[in-house]
């Protein structure tokens, strides 16, 4: 646990540990997980040698059936509760999901505060529900590979996830019992990959497209350092637009008559496959017999194709376009172009790719496990198995912050493509006489107007003093850190009234939903750990009192006043005795207590400690 | 609600966490001079000793420490990397403001330029005359090429009042600049 290497800032204490951790790349399709073992990253198969677990979950009246290969295999025969694609649906509500998919998903959907949730047999699901699903198998395939517990995870998402997307998937994998080291952009997962195989330097284009979300990212690569200059994207577009284009048509080229969920759902399983084929073939059988007992057969060329995918394709330009803008960077700077994502093997987007960048694009990599295997170096890494050859990673937010203000216009106050973490302050005033509260609503996303932006977060902040208009000075902070998640507070100067929100409310779950969900999910679970618990508990405890008496003797003097010292000392005293009992939920709490006393002091330990490693820097640079 | 809010004085953004001045943060000589490969090593360099990803394995009180020094690391080279904000920066720590919204004190002349520059800019939008931009960029660059020794030597010489009145006119330029490339952008689209 982290307690413990509190005290030695900047140096791991546990040097010869090797500590487990994986990286997964969560797809709209499939998913998989990856690790790095002797130094060398590999994704992790299951016990048939697969390596990639479709991203469907089979739910049957007691509860989730089959996850992977089986409940893919048998889409169409239940569609209603064989969910596949639901990551299209994370930190989406009812109005969005139906505005993209026009009543061509075969689920009935129900509305919820914040996201949309999926009625199936086994009763209403929330798509974080469904992904936790996925990543619980990948979690349970990584363990029984590598041996025991896992310290950590890093998972993928696509780069042009918005706040709500990201909090719904890191909710999701803290309710498949990962400890989220960090949530990585996909693209850059795919730039630590390709980076650090070829030890690149320049400025590389990731251009990321695969089953359900498309990605541009703009990197430059320099001496250990993957620095993100500026991302772009759709996170509603990708190869299964292709496949229901490719439906759309053999509905109307063999004239059908109006389907029902079970043969949509076949036609967009054929469809897949045929567009899969016409990759490598001019054509191909396009074969489906309908519920009915009537077959459709058809044929599909690839300029039929072509016709079909190319305004989907041109789609991907414009945010390629922008994205160089934002970066400041020529066409001609680009080093090379990675490609990422299975629909990247189309020769059309191929052909489109290179006639943009003017160059043609890097296939040395395979695109189904490149992103999951940056993730897992970078899981690698920050779980704190150092090697000597680090690197630094610097991303960015992909779209702009802002709170509403009058008109129903957005201010913006973090703008997109800044780097990470970042901290942004605006300052607000009153609008009428007297008034004492004030409303924020905080959005996501480019455009001027509130309705076409991303609603994250209302809250009101309270108790301002009554002043004339305009003499209040609300100063509304926006911090994002390194996983590009928000928290905001809100300020009066002059009293210093405060709210402070983590921006859950409005989408993904509350924390008390993880909390039941989490009850629900280990409930069965719970086995006679408890004499391992408590050992655990001590081991833990007699770690942090001896690192907490080291410090003190180091730095106690320096850096604490009198009192603030016997305060710590004291909470020493009470995590001595409640460790002499066999009290597990005492020790804990004694442990949680000195850990809180003391953060104050482990703060101050970190400050001077980087502030000493500056002022060498500038003797070494002089 | 939206009638709750009024935006007030223009973004006075959140200061830096540890120290306030970019050039002390990031172990620079104060001044307009600056390679750019001396500023982006800087910033790495020291982004590899405070970000908080070389601290993942401690505690949340030492996160957050190494938070507020990456963030203030951003800060400090966002702030310093475009001369235009590193002037800006330098003119108004010398407590001289910049007035952006401001422009009574630019010469008649230079307004004048510029509205010529910007009917020109809304013809060739109409008429989807890219050559026609280029000629344009190609003035205004002239214009910039003139203003940036005159900018540096008046904070060279701490003549605040003076560098902020070039300082407005190359502002201004930057935003044709701007308006440019958005008619370039809405072209291809
Ligand atoms: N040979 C091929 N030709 C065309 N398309 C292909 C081929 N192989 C895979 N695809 C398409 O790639 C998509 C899946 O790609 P991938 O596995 O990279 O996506 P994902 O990671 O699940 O999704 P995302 O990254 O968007 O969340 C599917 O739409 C699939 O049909
Ligand atoms: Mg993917």
């Amino acid at each position: 646990m982290a307690l413990l290497q509190i005290f030695e800032p900047g140096q791991s204490t546990v040097p010869h540990q090797h500590r487990r951790a994986i990286g997964i790349d969560l797809g709209t399709t499939h998913s998989l997980v990856a690790t790095v073992r002797n130094s060398i990253a590999t994704v992790l198969p299951d016990e048939h040698g697969r390596v990639l677990l479709p991203s469907v979950v089979r739910y049957g009246a007691e509860g989730v059936k089959s996850v992977g290969v089986e409940a893919a295999a048998r889409q169409a025969e239940d569609p209603r509760n064989t969910l596949a694609s639901f990551k299209r649906f994370m930190g989406r509500g009812l109005a969005d999901v139906t505005r993209t998919h026009q009543g061509d998903l075969p689920y009935e959907f129900a509305d919820a505060p914040g996201m949309v949730q999926i009625r199936t047999v086994a009763g209403v699901k929330s798509p974080v529900e469904v992904s936790a699903e996925v990543l619980r198998v990948l979690r349970q395939r990584a363990e029984a590979s590598l041996g025991g517990e896992l310290t950590g995870a890093v998972i993928t998402v696509p780069a042009y996830f918005d706040d709500a997307q990201r909090q719904a998937t890191k909710d999701a994998a803290q309710l498949a019992g990962l400890n989220v080291l960090r949530l990585l952009n996909e693209p850059t997962a795919a730039a630590i990959a390709y980076g650090l195989d070829n030890a690149a330097e320049g400025v590389y284009a990731v251009y990321d497209l695969g089953g359900g979300t498309f990605d541009i990212s703009i990197l430059r690569l320099t001496k250990g350092v993957f620095e993100v200059l500026a991302t772009g994207g759709d996170s509603a577009l990708g190869g299964d637009d292709f496949d229901r284009r490719i439906a759309c048509w053999a509905i109307e080229a063999g004239q059908l008559p109006p389907l029902g969920p079970r043969d949509l759902r076949a036609l967009q399983v054929e469809a897949r496959e045929v567009k899969e084929a016409l990759s490598s073939r001019d054509r191909a059988r396009f074969h489906v017999r309908l519920q009915s007992g009537e077959p459709v057969d058809l044929t599909l060329d690839t300029a039929t194709l072509e016709s079909l995918g190319a305004n989907l394709v041109a789609k991907t330009l414009k945010p390629c376009r922008q994205a160089l803008r934002d970066a400041g960077v020529d066409i001609t700077d680009i080093q090379g172009v990675v490609l990422v994502g299975g629909s990247t093997r189309m020769p059309m987007v191929r052909a489109a790719v290179a006639e943009f960048f003017g160059q043609a694009p890097l296939t040395n990599l395979d695109p189904d496990q490149v992103v999951a295997l940056g993730a897992a170096r970078q899981a690698h890494l920050l779980a704190g198995n150092r090697s000597g050859d680090d690197w630094l990673l610097l991303d960015v937010i992909p779209l702009s912050l802002g709170i509403e203000t009058m008109g129903g216009l957005v201010e913006k106050i973090v703008p997109r493509n800044a780097t990470l973490p970042i901290a942004r302050a605006q300052e607000f005033t009153t609008f009428k006489d007297g008034q004492t509260a004030m409303r924020v609503h905080v959005l996501q996303g480019e455009r001027e107007r509130v309705e076409d932006c991303r609603s994250l977060a209302h809250f009101e902040l309270r108790g301002i003093p009554p002043l004339p208009a305009g003499a209040a000075r609300i100063k509304v902070t926006f911090e994002v850190d390194a996983d590009g998640l928000l928290a905001v507070t809100a300020r009066e100067e002059s009293t210093g009234v405060s709210a402070q929100v983590a921006v859950k409310p409005s989408y993904g779950l509350a924390d008390d939903d993880i909390a039941r969900m989490l009850r629900d999910a280990f409930d069965h679970a719970r086995d006679d750990l408890d004499a391992r618990a408590l050992a655990e508990a001590q081991v833990d405890a007699d770690r942090l009192v001896d690192a907490v008496r080291a410090a003190l003797a180091a730095d106690g003097e320096s850096l604490l006043s009198d009192a603030e010292r016997s305060a710590i000392e004291a909470r020493i005293v009470a995590l001595v005795a409640a460790r002499a009992g066999s009290d597990r939920s005492a020790i804990r709490e004694a442990t949680d207590a000195l850990s809180t006393a003391t953060d104050e002091f482990a703060a101050r330990r970190m400050d001077a400690s980087i502030r000493s490693a500056l002022a060498g820097r500038s003797i070494e640079s002089i | 609600m939206s009638d709750a809010l009024t935006v007030g004085a223009p973004g006075r953004s959140g200061g830096h966490g540890p120290g306030s001045d970019p050039f002390a943060l990031l172990g620079l000589p104060r001044g307009m001079s600056m390679a750019p490969h001396v500023l982006d090593e800087a910033y790495r360099g020291l982004q590899a000793r405070v970000h908080p990803d070389r601290y993942a394995d401690k505690t949340d009180a030492e996160r957050r420490v190494a938070m507020q020094w990456a963030t203030a690391a951003n800060e400090a080279y966002r702030t310093l990397r475009k001369p235009l904000l590193r002037a800006k920066y330098l003119i108004e720590s010398a407590g001289v403001g910049l007035g952006e919204q401001d422009n009574t004190a630019m010469p008649a002349e230079f307004l004048m330029q510029q509205m010529e520059w910007r009917e020109h800019v809304a013809e060739a939008r109409a008429h989807r005359d890219d050559k026609a931009l280029r000629h344009i960029e190609h003035a205004i660059r002239s214009a910039e090429v003139e203003l940036w020794p005159l900018l540096e030597s008046r904070i060279a010489e701490a003549d605040w009042p003076h560098a902020a009145d070039v300082w407005r006119r190359l502002r201004f330029l930057e935003k044709l600049h701007d308006d440019i490339e958005d008619v370039r952008s809405a072209l291809l689209d």
